[in-house]
């Protein structure tokens, strides 16, 4: 009975791979040209200029999108002008439904607008599927409810009204959750809008201009036009009642100097440099999964990344080898594979920028880690980056790098913490690791940073509100506190 | 008696719980409203500005640091304190050609009374606790700007001055206030009473002088987080909120209501110098 | 002991969820499902068990599937005090290993003298691993210097038979606790730890797997010493293994991924990593008729 038989010993495999799991395209039906989607057509610019908006992950162009020009500008704002007595005079209830509308349409195409984020902006397939698309439409269903409880929102200041046209300006690392956050609250709040993607991420935000279409939405309620930084710039200059922009600190004080006595209101979401800050009793592995988050997520192009970690000084030698191991399994490549955790850099430009602040980095004395990891041929690519040895005063330390590069540094004591993370014109987020439920609390209220994430980073919420303290910009979006830069109350601007 | 000489009162800046003269050593003459020489009053430089910057930032943590319940009590002091000034108040109104001298004094304490009272409410009114779709708990709390730059309005130099100054700084926010120009001796007296009022040093900074000549320097100083342009001139609004675009300083001017009707005083003028601060935990055994 | 690291449960199942979507190639999947094979402790803890019973599920583990000889064999038959010498007697040479529970399975509050006594005796009737539970009275009333000298001492009586601590993770009501006692544990001179009686209703997820890898982790990089972490109860599909050896893979790397350092402990799981093997092999979907039921 018990007679031997010979039973392989199993052997070591190859290497334990995860598959190439990339999710299909198909999915995605791409036009060869995209107009400006004005008046709820598609159009051909007045400009008569396209562009052509390429894959960062395999620099294959995908498409070529229209150019707006001041006119063609001028003839989004004026639909949306248009548009807007009937929209405003709408009952809310139905002008609720109409976001729900464009809600469930999201949903209904996710798997198309996640695989078309990631084609066009670089991303791992993972994040547009599991963040940005469902996040996108958790924004549109939960401002859709507000359209009709508006007056419950700010108490005891008056009828609230819509501010009127908005013009809204996002940026490309979340081209489509960027637009959800600038629509949905503006558009429950009665107003009217013209969205302007970045000029490297158009795709999704003109395929959303497809599901308006679909949500049967009114025609000039919302228009998109593309086009880079001129456009931008002709938006704001063009007669719209408010301009809500997302991107640099650079950019955003050139859109106040330019609205200077306007009288247009503006809110922005800048740019921002936080420190994640572990304490020698965190809970580590957590706080080593939430470091990784915090700067590799979406490759660091995240304005709330955890840019700076600081280490209490009794566990930076075993939270530096913790990253250094979980940086080693960090699959970095193609974006549309369902197993990488780290895609493309955005651009070009961009990826000269990052290469030039990690040059300074090195050139300044810090002391840089990468793992060893194949990088796609075609392409922008950048390892994921580590630098000890940093102190505050060095560039990496200081400026945004928006890339997926950590600069590490070191404090003794609370208050020194504290003193190192405000430090910085900077003031978006802010990352506190600690098990000591006192200590979370004075660390939260002492940093200058419109969000705080204690034990987690990099979590975000339509119910909550995000934005930045300092040169992070003002206004809120996010949460009923999102509503208000799209309302005004009796006339009186506050 | 009556030939006891008046010791008259030297009209100076409120710099960090003190009073100098500016240090340019300049001065000008402030008449009323029917040209009578009523005294000489300093005329604040940039230099003064700047002190005024570096005692608002000094007294910034203390202050936005204390209880809610603190700020309150020493806001309603300031009112106490006024109100036993009420007569000297009363007095400069009427110098400035003001209708009701007695009204004014009136209001402007009563607003101190009301925004005192909004201390320890203004969180629960305007915070927040949102239901994330996950297992986190988060809330959202209001939190002063920093240090805010009033330009006080040029009428109404009492209430106006008020309506602006106690909103801002009941949410823990310190101030640099360029007073009104043609007007400035309530607030020269005011500073007298907020010197009394256990108010911190720092917290409150008052300079008279010139607005076209100070405004600039105080929008485009990239120690101040906010601007209260109420007070400036329109044709210097533009290149006010183009000089605050340097470090993003947020930028409010209060709507033009009457200043003596109940309109003027909102919680939302509190809130025009506050940061919202979201805080997230993840909820687990 | 140095003071165990606080564990957050949110950020601990988040990574959970995230690496629970990996997909794996499919010569790694087949390679990884003959893994689970050859890591698993096929077991059965009734006190319906018979040496009839017993006797099946020896034949079972030594070749799994009678139609594939090529199959690999288990790394262990789990069995109770009482059925060891039969067990040792089915499989004798086969180069599967003999494993009894020991020192009072499942509660473990008998006296100690009786429990260290039972972990005497299977020694002597020849079993190759024990499995023993930790005290989680005394350790959950805190008394946790009681706890490690009974470790201790369940560490003397077996002598240099591999020994394996259940920490009956679904009792200790938090992953700081899981984290503790498996710190607990591995001072004491565990060979492995392992999750679960199988007794109570919460047994090996992958959050507690995942906490008790990241435990060991740092145990080997603290004292050098590698400690073998066992997953037991609950793992009924060939998905659910394939996901604990990814958190293993990801956590502590191939070194861990053999059977000196990685045990499932199943009594219905191997069946369906047949039928998977199966699928691979053959690229259709089987069924249970297909294979043996011992």
């Amino acid at each position: 009975m018990s007679e031997a038989i010979e039973r392989p010993a199993g052997g070591a495999p190859p290497a334990w791979e995860y598959a190439s799991a990339p999710e299909s395209t198909d999915v995605v039906r791409l036009e060869d040209r995209y107009g400006l989607f004005i008046g709820g057509e598609f159009v051909e610019p007045k400009s008569g200029r396209w562009f052509p908006t390429i894959s960062p992950s395999t620099e294959e162009t995908l498409a070529e999108v229209a150019e707006a020009d001041a006119a063609d500008v001028a003839r989004a704002v004026d639909a949306a002008r248009d548009a807007a007595p009937a929209w405003q005079g709408l009952a809310p209830a139905e002008r609720a439904k109409y976001v729900f509308r464009i809600a469930r349409q999201l949903q209904e195409r996710a798997r198309e607008f996640a695989v078309l984020e990631t084609m066009n902006g670089g991303k791992p397939i993972k994040e547009s599927r599991d963040v940005d698309v469902p996040l996108a439409a958790a924004h549109f269903f939960y401002y859709a409810g507000w359209a009709d409880k508006l007056e419950y929102a700010f108490p005891g200041r008056g009828t609230p009204k819509p501010v009127g046209v908005a013009g809204q300006i996002i940026p490309w690392n979340f081209p489509l959750l960027m637009a959800a956050w600038k629509l949905a609250p503006a558009l429950a709040a009665g107003n009217t809008a013209v969205l302007k993607p970045a000029e490297t991420t158009p795709l999704t935000a003109l395929l959303l201009g497809q599901v308006m279409q679909e949500a049967d939405l009114p025609p000039g309620v919302v228009n998109i036009i593309t086009g880079a930084g001129e456009t931008g710039a002709a938006l704001v200059d063009a007669s719209v009642d408010k301009i809500a922009f997302t991107g640099s600190t650079e950019v955003g004080k050139a859109i106040r100097r330019a609205t200077a006595g306007s009288g247009k209101r503006l809110t922005l979401e800048l740019g921002g440099k936080a420190a994640n800050i572990v304490f020698e009793d965190a809970p580590l592995d957590q706080a080593v999964e939430g470091v990784i988050n915090g700067i590799f997520f979406n490759q660091g192009h995240v304005c709330c990344a955890g840019s700076r970690l600081l280490v209490q000084e009794p566990v930076f030698d075993v939270l530096l080898a913790k990253l250094k191991d979980r940086l080693q399994t960090l699959r970095v490549g193609d974006p549309l594979d369902k197993n990488t955790d780290v895609g493309a850099i955005n651009s070009k430009a961009q990826l000269d920028k990052i290469e030039e602040l990690v040059a300074s980095g090195v050139e300044e004395g810090a002391e840089i880690y990468q793992p060893e990891c194949d990088l796609p041929e075609r392409g922008f690519w950048f390892r994921p980056t580590l630098f000890t040895g940093v102190s505050q005063s060095h560039r990496i330390a200081r400026e945004e790098i928006f890339g997926p590069v950590l600069s590490i540094l070191t404090f003794r004591t609370p208050e020194e913490a504290v003193e190192k993370a405000n430090n910085t014109p900077y003031g978006l987020s802010a990352g506190i690791w600690t098990e000591k439920g006192s200590r979370i609390l004075h660390m939260a209220q002492r940093l200058r940073a419109g969000v705080v994430w204690a034990n987690t980073f990099n979590r975000f919420d339509p119910t909550s509100p995000f934005g930045g303290y300092k040169e992070s910009g003002f206004g809120r979006e996010g949460g009923l506190h999102g509503l208000e830069p799209y309302l005004t109350f009796d006339g009186a601007d506050r | 008696m009556s030939d006891r000489l008046e010791v008259r009162r030297t009209a100076k800046l409120y710099i960090g719980g003190t009073f100098p003269r500016s240090e340019s050593g300049r001065s000008y003459e402030v008449t009323a409203h029917d040209g009578r020489p009523l005294a000489q009053v300093s005329q604040a430089s940039r230099k003064d500005l700047r002190e005024a910057v570096v005692a608002a930032r000094g007294a910034f943590t203390a202050w936005s640091g204390a209880t809610a319940y603190l700020r309150g009590q020493i806001l309603y002091r300031v009112a106490e304190m006024m109100e036993g000034r009420r007569a000297q108040f009363e007095a400069e109104l009427a110098d400035t050609g003001a209708d009701d001298p007695a009204r004014g004094v009136s209001v402007s304490i009563d607003r101190w009374v009301w925004y005192a009272g909004w201390a320890d409410k203004l969180a629960q009114v305007v915070g927040a606790t949102n239901p994330v779709a996950g297992p986190y708990f988060n809330f959202t709390l209001p939190e002063p700007t920093g240090v805010v730059g009033i330009v006080a309005p040029g009428d109404q130099s009492l209430l106006g001055l008020v309506s602006r100054l106690a909103p801002a700084i009941v949410s823990g926010n310190t101030a640099v206030v360029i007073a009104s120009e043609r007007s400035p001796l309530p607030a020269v007296s005011l500073a007298e009473v907020l010197a009394t009022s256990d108010v911190p040093s720092g917290v409150v900074n008052i300079l008279t002088g010139i607005t076209v000549e100070l405004v600039p320097w105080l929008a485009s100083h990239m120690d101040v987080n906010g601007i209260d342009v109420t007070g400036v001139p329109d044709d210097l609004l533009a290149d006010t909120e183009y000089a605050a675009a340097e470090n993003v300083k947020r930028v409010h001017r209060a709507p033009r209501a009457d200043p003596f009707d109940e309109a003027a005083q909102s919680p939302y003028e509190i809130t025009a110098f506050t940061e919202l601060k979201t805080v997230w935990h993840p909820m687990g055994a | 002991m140095a003071r165990a690291a606080a564990v957050d449960s949110v950020g601990l199942e988040g990574r959970v969820a995230a690496l629970a979507t990996r997909s794996i190639k499919r010569d790694t999947k087949v390679w990884g499902l003959e893994l689970a094979i050859r890591c698993m402790d096929l077991t059965t803890l009734e006190g319906s068990d018979t040496t009839g019973k017993i006797v099946a599920m020896c034949a079972k583990a030594i070749g799994p599937d009678p139609m594939r000889p090529e199959v690999p064999s288990v790394a262990a038959v789990c069995i109770y005090p009482q059925h060891v010498p039969v067990t040792v007697e089915q499989l004798r040479g086969t180069g599967v290993n003999v494993a009894s529970v020991a020192g009072g399975f499942p509660a473990g509050l008998g006296s100690l003298g009786s429990r260290l006594h039972e972990i005497r005796d299977v020694v002597d009737a020849g079993a190759d691993e024990i499995d023993i539970v930790l005290n989680r009275s005394l350790f959950l009333g805190g008394r946790y210097a009681e706890a490690f000298e009974e470790l201790l001492a369940a560490r003397e009586a077996a002598g240099s038979t591999h020994l394996k601590v259940i920490l009956e993770t679904g009792e200790l009501g938090s992953y700081d606790r899981v984290r503790q006692a498996s710190m607990l544990a591995m001072a004491a001179g565990a060979d492995f730890i392992k999750t679960s009686t199988g007794k109570i209703g919460v047994s090996a997820t992958l959050p507690v797997a995942l906490c008790m890898l990241e435990a060991v982790r740092d145990f080997r990089a603290q004292t050098g010493r590698l400690v073998g972490v066992k997953v037991a109860g609950g793992v009924r599909r060939a998905k659910q293994a394939l996901q604990h050896l990814v958190l293993v893979h990801e956590t502590v790397g191939m070194e861990y991924m053999t059977p000196d350092l990685f045990r499932i402990g199943a009594s219905s799981l191997l069946n369906d990593v047949l039928m998977q093997l199966e699928k691979e092999r053959t690229g259709h979907y089987s069924g249970p008729d297909y294979f043996t039921n011992d």
